[in-house]
Order: structure tokens, then sequence, then C-alpha cells
């Protein structure tokens, strides 16, 4: 069935027929034909930003908590290149994004017209797949097809650049289609032998770990239950990426917690003890691995990932296993039954003794202070006093972020919102914006830095628009924290521009955009004020001022292995860790 | 516990590189080819040659050979990038399956007088280089072959009065009677 229509009608209907209900955006003269069709109509909402780089990251995070395409409209040149950092971002972590962009009219293009900017050019390194839509025959199949190239495989996000006048033209419109692209075709089951073989070695092995990654977030709330019944199954440890939180529940007691440079010293030291490491939809990113030649150096590697090129790029495996995380954890969960007898479950006893004794040296301990607010102390009430709620967590980048992966828990997935690959300071608040939209009634606390949450603070003013009750908890500790620290252990304490000088007053900042402002420095209050926080209605910015130096612990310095990790008691000179090589190092 | 495959060992040396020849079919869309180089260039990897044309006019296929050196981690790196780009449809490792016929053509001008320009006709002949074009002082000559005896070629050329080269880089293919899109998937390929 097709009908005639407008090549902007044909977005908003491409819309409507992919089953869009709300699309980021802000307007602009190459666009303008696109946001006259949307005005036509009500199926779809428009959600206007303040900023272009905001509407992708909303999107991101309103398709990391809802499991839906992430659409983003913008318009040409500037329009396109502000939303670079946010698609970027979406590459990296693997996020499903669909990205309008305006462009001049077709016979302008090359002339260096008003607003042109070879966008194609620019996002093909940092899209999964981008479109220049230069006939109306075309522009159909390319909607359809964008839609199905960012959800397949490893999703990803997807640009669309339409020139004006291809959005004034007339054409027919056809329906979506099943398979949407000619060829690109995924593998989504897994190779039936090789898992065989997978489930066969965990029954073998005497230390085993699972490692899970994002990869089971976006294969879905299904996968996430697969991984619990199979994690369960075999009674063995795991322990999970920063980006894989929330896909095994934190308050089971095979959980070990965040495994990397900021993970717990039983997640470390069970990677790097291990005999078999089960890695299920992560990717050996070095964050996690550290010192790659003394990488868990002990073990067997199985990685199960659905991109063919994560296998063996930075580490090697003994066995690569291609296909989504559900597909393939159903067939180990089926075959783990044949094989669950040859457990050597003395074997598997001595392997939690292990475990328990490196547990035991609590490396999330901290001293806390009855005369300031540490962090860590902050964000464990933060957990205690929203337990139970349907609570959704998204974070700048810094400090802040790596003490809310450790302190805060996740028992559910798509739940926890942080950018992980790209690190993009600047995420939390309008990802905040995009969480609320796709689940209205639930509480969203956006955990940010006093540095991170200012680069895209002027998304408060969407908050406020659309009445969204977000709530911008804000551990200020008036540095760039993380800046500050490896300043610390790597420059001689030489704190070079780390400063956050000339800090606005947030609750002022916060009643100028017509939300609630709420200031904390006193321990003994800040039961009270996050009680306050979450009790209100409305948008919510709190100033948490906390211990200005404290460090981020534990920490695998740059150049160590997992067994070298730096413990919140550590005593010495902080300075003195870090060798010459590992300065080099990010 | 046997030593595992998979461990890193603590040592500086470089593994061996290679030369591989990937042929790679692609939809002929605009931008394919700057995906392709692009992600050459953005991972850093090499390309020694690059060739590219439509083979298929009816379904908008082009074949792209793509001569790169890296070590065994790299090229196998290579193909799976290659692979998940979206308008790729296949990639063959020519070097992996054997064998594989590789020529170039190339162009070479040449310009010199007496002793000089009857050595540069000669030595074409001995090459089995057709002539194109010839006038009184020049001759312009076209030569297909493997890479090597193209370089030969060239670098005789050199000393009788070289002005001009011209080369397209590799056309490849593996020998025998398959064909490459029958040669079974490497693993984790899509197989589209």
């Amino acid at each position: 069935m097709s009908r005639e229509m407008t090549g902007a009608e044909m977005v908003i209907q491409a819309l409507i027929d992919q089953g869009v209900s709300t699309l980021f955006g802000y307007p602009g003269g190459a666009v303008l034909p696109i946001y006259d069709a949307l005005f036509q109509q009500d199926s779809v909402k428009h959600v206007l930003v303040r900023h272009e780089q905001g509407a992708v990251h909303a999107a991101e995070g309103y398709a990391r908590s809802s499991g839906k395409v992430g659409v983003v409209l913008v318009t040409s040149g500037p329009g396109a290149t502000n939303a670079v950092t946010g698609l970027t971002d979406a590459l990296l972590d693997s996020i499903p994004i669909v990205c309008f962009t305006g462009q001049v009219p077709t016979h302008l293009i090359g002339s260096d017209a008003f607003q042109e900017a070879d966008t194609v050019g620019i996002t093909r390194h940092c899209t999964k797949h981008n479109y220049l839509v230069k006939s109306i025959e075309d522009l159909p199949r390319v909607l359809h097809e964008a839609f199905y190239v960012a959800q397949n495989g490893r999703p990803g996000p997807v640009v669309i650049d339409i020139p004006k006048d291809i959005q004034f033209k007339s054409g027919k419109y056809e329906k979506p289609r099943d398979n949407q692209h000619k060829t690109y075709r995924p593998q989504i089951k897994g190779d039936l032998g090789k898992i065989k073989t997978a489930v066969e070695m965990i029954a073998k092995a005497k230390r085993p770990v699972f490692y899970t990654g994002g990869g089971v977030i976006n294969s879905g709330p299904h996968a996430a239950a697969l991984l619990r019944e199979l994690v369960r199954a075999t009674g063995y440890p795991i322990t999970s990426t920063l980006m894989g939180l929330g896909a095994y529940p934190a308050n089971d007691p095979q959980w070990l917690g965040m495994l990397g440079m900021h993970g717990t010293y039983e997640a470390n030291l069970a990677m790097h003890g291990c005999d078999l490491m089960v890695n299920i939809g992560a990717r050996f990113d070095d964050r996690i691995t550290g010192r790659i030649d003394a990488f868990s150096p002990g073990s067997k590697k199985i990685h199960i990932d659905i991109d063919p090129s994560s296998i063996n790029k930075n580490v090697k495996v003994d066995l690569g296993i291609v296909g989504d995380c559900a597909h393939v954890l159903e067939d180990m969960v089926r075959l783990w039954k044949d094989v669950a007898g040859e457990v050597d479950k003395p074997a598997q006893k001595a392997w939690w003794l292990q475990i328990d004794g490196w547990r035991a040296r609590k490396s999330l301990a901290y001293r806390n202070a009855t005369d300031v607010i540490k962090p860590q102390y902050a964000l464990e009430r933060l957990e205690a006093l929203t337990q139970g709620r349907k609570r959704f967590i998204t974070t700048e980048v810094g400090q802040h972020q790596m003490w809310a992966a450790q302190y805060l828990h996740f028992d559910e997935p798509n739940r926890w919102m942080t950018s992980g690959g790209l690190g993009t300071m600047g995420y939390g608040l309008p990802a905040a914006v995009g969480v609320q939209l796709a689940h209205p009634k639930d509480l969203v606390v956006c955990v940010a830095g006093e540095a991170s949450v200012l680069m895209n603070m002027q998304e408060m003013s969407t908050a406020a628009q659309y009445r969204l009750p977000i709530k911008i908890f804000i551990l200020n500790n008036e540095y760039m924290g993380m800046v500050r620290q490896w300043q610390e252990l790597l420059h001689g304490g030489r704190y070079s521009e780390s400063y956050s000088a000339a800090l606005p007053d947030f609750v002022k900042l916060a009643e100028a955009y017509h939300a609630k402002g709420i200031r904390c420095d006193d321990p003994a209050k800040l039961d009270a004020a996050i009680m306050e926080m979450i009790d209100y209605p409305g948008p919510v910015i709190f100033d948490c001022l906390v211990a200005k130096e404290e460090n981020c612990f534990p920490m695998i310095p740059s150049g160590k292995a997992h067994n070298e990790m730096i413990l919140p008691d550590f005593e010495g000179d902080t300075g003195e860790i870090i060798d010459a090589k590992g300065k080099q190092l990010v | 516990m046997t030593q595992s495959q998979s461990a890193y060992f603590l040592s500086d040396a470089q593994p061996p590189t290679r030369r591989h020849t990937l042929a790679v079919l692609v939809d002929n869309e605009p931008g394919v080819l700057a995906r392709i180089a692009g992600m050459f260039s953005g991972r850093g990897y090499n390309i020694e040659s690059l060739t590219v044309s439509e083979t298929e006019h009816e379904k908008h296929v082009s074949r792209i050979t793509i001569v790169t050196t890296g070590t065994e981690k790299t090229i196998e790196q290579i193909k799976t990038q290659l692979d998940r780009l979206v308008p790729v449809h296949r990639v063959v490792d020519l070097t992996v399956q054997g064998e594989a016929l590789e020529r170039e053509l190339c162009l070479v001008k040449v310009r010199g007088k007496g002793d000089a320009r009857v050595e540069a006709l000669r030595l074409a002949g001995a090459f089995g280089a057709r002539t194109l074009d010839a006038t009184l002082n020049s001759f312009v000559f076209e030569l297909t072959g493997t890479t090597e005896e193209v370089e030969r070629f060239i670098r005789l050329m050199g000393v009788v009065g070289l002005v001009e080269v011209s080369r397209t880089g590799i056309a490849a293919m593996s020998r025998g009677a398959e064909g490459m899109l029958e040669a079974a998937l490497p693993d984790g390929a899509q197989g589209r």
C-alpha cells in the first residue's frame, strides 16, 4: 500500500509506523517543513531541548531506559555538528538512535551555503551508518532501513540527512517491511556446537567467573532473566562492567560488584585468579583489563558477542561465540542441564572460600566523618532512602559516576544510564530528561558532579517546560574530582585548572529554572534533605557539599594489573604508585 | 593446568607481519569507499593498494580489492571491521584461501634518444609490454603483471628515461573452479 505525500510527511508517517511516540529536537531553517508536518498531527510528541547535544543524550536516556529507539531531529550545519558528541556517545555505548538532520537544498550542496556542513562526512565515523537522501524515491526505504539498522545487530546511532527540497517534494510512501535492509543480516543465533563446548568448559572449570556487560542490557530484559537463571544454576560468581549493571541483581550473594579500574577487590581478583572467564556481552575495554599483558594470565576465556569484531580485538580468547546474548543464553541454560552433574563441588566451595577472603577485605569501606559529608556516605543514604522504589539513575562523568556505580545497587536492567565508552561530561542531566519522559511516574535521579552538570545545565529549561520532576543530585566537591585525583596520583598534586572556581549558587540556579534548590553540608541533616528532594513533585537541584579531596578507591592504577589495586586504606604516598610508563596512559 | 593459549606473554617482541589481499563485495552507494578508507585510517591500518569497480551493474555491487599488511591479529580485525560495515556484503581473504592470482596494469612513459631509446624498446619487448604510443623521442608502454614484475619493469625504465608512471593497483582472484561466494564463511561472518 502506498500513499502520495511530501518528504516531510513521510518522516512523520515513518515515525508513526515505527511506533515512535516521542522525539527530541530543535528546529532550524533546514528542517522547517518537518516541523510544519509535526505541527499538524498529534501522534508524535516533540520535546524541545535547549541544545542539540542534549537532544541526543535525552534520546539515549529514553532508549536505554525503555528498550526503544531514541529519535532526534535537528537542523543542518550547527544543528548537526552539535549532535556529534551525542552520536559518538551512542556509538561507543551501542545505543539505538535515529537522528534526522536537515540539509541545505540539493542544488546548494557543496556551495558552502548558509548552515551547510558535510553532515554525512562528519558523522561517518561516529554513527553505525548514515544516509544522505538525494531523491524522494529513496526516502521511504531509507527511513525504515535506518530504524532496522539502528536496532539490529549491535545497536547504534544512524543519521538520515534530508535536504530541504526533498522534504517539500511529493512521492509515494511505503510501509515498513520485515527485513528492511537488502543485505544486512547480523548473526543472532550462536553456533550450537560452540555453545555446547562453552557449557562443558564451565562444568569442568574449578574457578570460573562470569563477566557480563552492556550487551546483556541491549539484548533486552529476557537476556537478563536468562543470565540470572544460568548463573544461579551454575552457582558461580558474577561481576559486570559499568554498562552491564542491573542485569544481575546487586543484592544476590553470587554478585561480586563491578569490576575494572574502580571495581571491587573481589571482582578484580576473581578475574585475575580464575581458570575460566565467561564474557557475555562485554568487550575487554581498557578500563576493565588494566595492563593487558598481565590480564587474567591463567584463564581460558569464552567471549559471547553479537559483534564479530569485538572477539579477539583486545584480548585473545579461546572460544568466541557470535550471537545475541539472549539467544545464546537460552541455549546455554538449556544445555547446562546436561552437564550440571559434572560440576566439581569441592572446587566450587574452595573458590567461594577464596572469594569470601577477598570480600572480607571490604574494598568499598571508607572513613566516614561527622563534620563533613563523605560522597560515599551521601550515595549510601540515597540508596537506603530510595530502596524499594522504581528508581532510575543517570550520571555525569567522573568520581561521582564511579561512586554511584559502587554504592548504588541495581537489581533490574535498564535502570542505570551512564556514559561508559565515551565518558561524556554533560550526559546525565539531558539523559534524565529522556528517562523521565519514558517513565513519567517513576523516580529519576541524576547523580552529578558540579563541573559535569554545568556542561548541559541549559536542559533544566527543558525539564521545567515539560514539568519533569528529575532530581539532580550534585556531589559538589568544588573540583573536577577525577582530574584532581589523577593530578594527585600522577602529577605531584599540581592541580592545574581542576578547581571549579566561580561556581554558581546552585540553589538560586534551580530557582531561576523554576525548580527547587536544596543545599546540604551536614551529615546529620542529609537524610531529611534527601527525603525533601524525593518528595518534591517537581524538578530539584540538590547541592550536596561533600569532602573536597576524597579519592575514588579502590583503583587499578594506569599500567597495573588487577592484582595491583590501591585500596581505600592505603596509607603511603599516592604520588609514588604509578610508574613512568603508567603515566603515559589515560 | 596447561598454559592457556589466551595469556599474553610479557614480551615487547612484535609478531611477524604478512601481506594479505582481501576481496570485498559492497553495495555501490555514495560514500562506501570513504567508509572503507575511513575505517583503515581511523583504526590505524595500512592500505598498500586499493582497486574499485562496479562488477555487477544490475545489483549495483562493487568489488574492492585491498592489499594490506599486518600481524595475524590485525588482519583478523581488519576483516571483521570491514564485515560489520552495513553496505559490505562479504569479505574474503584471498591470501588465506591459497595462492591467489594477482595482476596489476601500469602505463609507463619514457623519453630518450639513441641507445637509451633502443634499449627501452628492447626491455619492453623482453617484459612483454605493449607499446601504446610512440614519438621520435618517447614511448608509452603498457605492462600487465604481478606487482613484482611491474616494480622491476619500472625500475629498469628509470635507467632509460622514465618520465611518468600510472598504476591501477591490484585485481585479484582465487585459483580453481570455486567462486569467492562459494568459499566457506570465516568464523563470525554474517553470511549475507
